[in-house]
């Protein structure tokens, strides 16, 4: 069977019971993420996620060891998450109380907790290699993530742990979406903010600690972070940006696992995190909302359309116009000939501009403070702004003028 | 007990430790130095998102040049450290989003890149791997060629020195003169972005020169002692220092005197610490720095007499 036969095949859950499980509990691990990563980057804390991963390492360590002190072998997989979850719960409460009793700032609060704990676990492993039952242990593998010679009940465990933290989530969207939103109203309305910031802070820490196996501890803030910024560029309501990042983060996790199923020698946290990263760059240059492409287009009829009107009131002014665009603009829609005259519809076109753009300047000496126009571009024609009632107001006072003139 | 000392820090020592420790400590320094006004310009993790991408760099460049040496390799690091810089600036510009997102997004993509290269190409036929990115390999920085303090005056033994040493040297020496040169700019700039642009500074260059500083004590102290040191020297010396004083020529000072002590116990206590406890292995020295590190900087919470945040209250 090709690489691409068995792709497609493990794709539709054919390619065997293990991988299939695997695949759907790395879906569902990446389900949760998304959603759990959406309300920590609304409240701008994405980074707080880096360092409870990295926490998760002394725990991993710990546990193994207090493991085969008790006889074991120590690879047993729920002893492993809880002693990665106690260490990062330990780290996530060591940056809350480094911001809450010291001066320092929580990106450095963050980067002391990511790199103390990650050295701590390092030297744990080198302790744990020189055990006799840790030469075999494979704990390096949590660093960077494998499915290869997963246990079905290993599989198991982080798809129901996967699928409990996304309805954890979907509980409690309302309080942790106003809390992201505006703290200040929530602590009004009688949410404990502090206790629904941990609650977020938990969630990070439930999908980081049943990653590690499959992502790894390096890699797993990716599933975190990428899915609800890629989301961010389609919608700009909570709940569709939810329901985008978790289909986003589901949808990364399954399509990695199933490819690193198919070709054993890649590695998954990385492949997971590429699709992720592949999800966003197509959202960043092709979504409508703030794609890339989007906003380039935007910005260019922006452009003409200055180009066209400043364009328009030099001829009604009868000044030359040297600017390259700008008479491109105008030859091309008629309003000028080769030689840079204006036609019939140009001179037209240019009354209509210099009328309005005097409109404007006695309307913005009439009313200075009505919000049309405060709302004054130099673009938008001024029946769309004002009442007809409004302009005839305007252009007797233009007549009176120009009459005291003559 | 002093012959002790003297044994300690005989013939051997010069021979087996003295390297290390030296390295550990230019490499901490180098990178303690710009962390001071990265932590004071709240960009501190600016070194964490720097140190993960050195690992593509690394591994871009062997897929260019084919070779593990040392030049290529630290240009491709210095390159991905750029490029890892501008994505960071274009995500947060084109999304909008905050400037933590942002580098997350780049830094964890760029690193599962390296990661991938590195185990599709076969790349297994040199030394680089995932492990030795993220620990170095400071216990195998020994100086063969020493046989006693003499050894330090002598030229040719002298010439058998880690390439690390001098160079890791050469760019603390840099990267001193930089700050020491620019000492004004930076220090107006760092505090009062506003005013330092009224009086001419330009700012966003100055603050590209402290990315590009940052970048270069990452990749050359990488190198010898790989990334969770890196992480770690630019972060918690200088956060410790912070509690200390509130001027930051002491703070500055009070950094490099932390980022010693993080190397020279970090190194003793992986090497020897273990043989205190009756077991004949050492401990990773890397990790054993950081741990160092993190240590002080509890220590200075609980009693650095600048701790607390000051115009407002402590209890909220």
């Amino acid at each position: 069977m090709s690489f691409i036969e068995y792709f497609i095949s493990a794709l539709f859950l054919q390619a065997g019971y293990n991988s299939a499980l695997v695949a759907v509990g790395a879906g569902l691990l990446g389900l949760s993420a998304g959603s759990a990563g959406a309300f920590i980057f609304l409240r701008k804390r994405a980074l707080v996620s880096d360092a409870i991963s990295h926490a998760t390492l002394p725990g991993v360590g710990l546990a193994f060891m207090i493991m085969v002190a008790f006889g074991s072998d120590g690879r047993w997989l729920p002893g492993l998450i809880i002693g990665s979850a106690v260490s990062s719960a330990i780290g996530l409460l060591m940056v809350e109380w480094i911001t809450r009793k010291t001066r320092l700032t929580e990106d450095a609060a963050i980067g002391a907790v990511l790199s103390v704990f990650f050295g701590f676990g390092i030297v744990l492993l080198t302790v744990i290699q020189t055990m006799s039952s840790g030469r075999q242990a494979g704990l390096e593998n949590f660093l960077l993530g494998s499915t290869a010679g997963m246990l079905i009940s290993e599989a198991m465990t982080i798809a129901i742990a996967g699928a409990l933290a996304a309805a954890f989530v979907f509980m409690l969207r309302r309080p942790m979406t106003l809390v992201a939103f505006d703290p200040e109203y929530a602590a009004t309305t009688g949410v404990n903010v502090r206790n629904i910031d941990l609650a977020m802070m938990g969630l990070a820490l439930i999908v980081t600690v049943i990653g590690l196996k499959i992502v790894g501890l390096i890699l797993i803030v990716a599933l975190l972070i990428i899915p609800p910024v890629t989301a961010r560029f389609w919608t700009n309501q909570v709940g569709p940006m939810i329901g985008i990042a978790a289909g986003v983060g589901g949808l990364s996790g399954y399509i990695g696992a199933v490819l690193s199923a198919a070709e054993a020698s890649l590695p998954t946290g990385p492949i997971i995190v590429l699709i992720a990263f592949g999800f966003f760059l197509v959202s960043a240059l092709f979504s409508p909302l703030r794609g890339g492409l989007a906003s380039a287009l935007r910005h260019q009829r922006f452009q003409r359309r200055v180009h066209r009107r400043q364009g328009l009131l030099s001829l009604a002014r009868r000044e030359p116009i040297y600017d390259g665009l700008t008479l491109r603009i105008l030859r091309r829609s008629g309003m000028i000939r080769r030689d840079g005259v204006a036609t019939a519809r140009g001179r037209v076109a240019a009354q209509k501009a210099a009328r309005d753009e005097a409109r404007w300047a006695v309307a913005r000496r009439m009313l200075p403070d009505d919000s049309a126009i405060e709302r004054y571009d130099g673009l938008t024609p001024i029946e769309r702004m004002m009442t007809p009632d409004q302009i005839d107001e305007i252009d007797r006072i233009i007549a009176a003028r120009n009459g005291a003139k003559a | 007990m002093i012959d002790d000392l003297i044994t300690a820090l005989g013939a051997e020592f010069v021979q087996l430790s003295l390297s290390p420790i030296v390295i550990g400590i230019l490499a901490a320094v180098a990178c303690a130095l710009p962390g001071n006004f990265l932590l004071l310009r709240r960009q501190a993790l600016i070194g964490d998102a720097i140190s993960h991408v050195v690992l593509p760099g690394i591994v871009g460049a062997f897929l260019v040049t084919g070779t593990i040496t040392a030049v290529p390799m630290m240009l491709g690091a210095g390159v991905a450290a750029i490029i890892a810089v501008v994505m960071i600036e274009i995500v947060k510009r084109l999304g909008r989003v905050e400037p933590g997102a942002a580098m997350g997004l780049v830094f964890t993509t760029l690193f599962a890149a390296g990661v991938l290269f590195l185990e599709v190409t076969d790349t297994s036929s040199v030394h680089i791997d995932v492990q030795h990115a993220l620990l170095g390999n400071l216990e195998s920085l020994i100086w063969f060629d020493a046989e006693g303090w003499g050894s330090l005056f002598d030229p040719a033994a002298l010439a058998t020195l880690p390439p690390q040493l001098p160079r890791l040297a050469i760019v603390l020496v840099g990267i001193g003169l930089f700050i020491l040169l620019f000492w004004k700019e930076l220090k107006i700039s760092t505090f009062d972005a506003a005013f330092a642009e009224a009086i001419g500074i330009r700012t966003r260059l100055l603050s590209f020169a402290l990315v590009v500083a940052t970048a270069i004590a990452a990749v050359a102290a990488f190198d010898a002692v790989g990334s969770i040191i890196v992480i770690a020297m630019f972060v918690c010396p200088p956060a410790s220092a912070r509690l200390m004083t509130n001027q930051l020529g002491r703070q500055v000072g009070w950094s490099v005197v932390f980022a010693v002590i993080s190397a020279v116990l970090g190194y003793v206590f992986a090497g020897y610490g273990p043989g205190w406890f009756g077991s004949p292995y050492a401990v990773s020295a890397a990790g054993m720095i950081a741990t160092i590190s993190g240590i002080i900087l509890i220590l200075t919470c609980l009693f650095g007499p600048q701790r607390k945040r000051t115009g407002q209250r402590a209890e909220a």
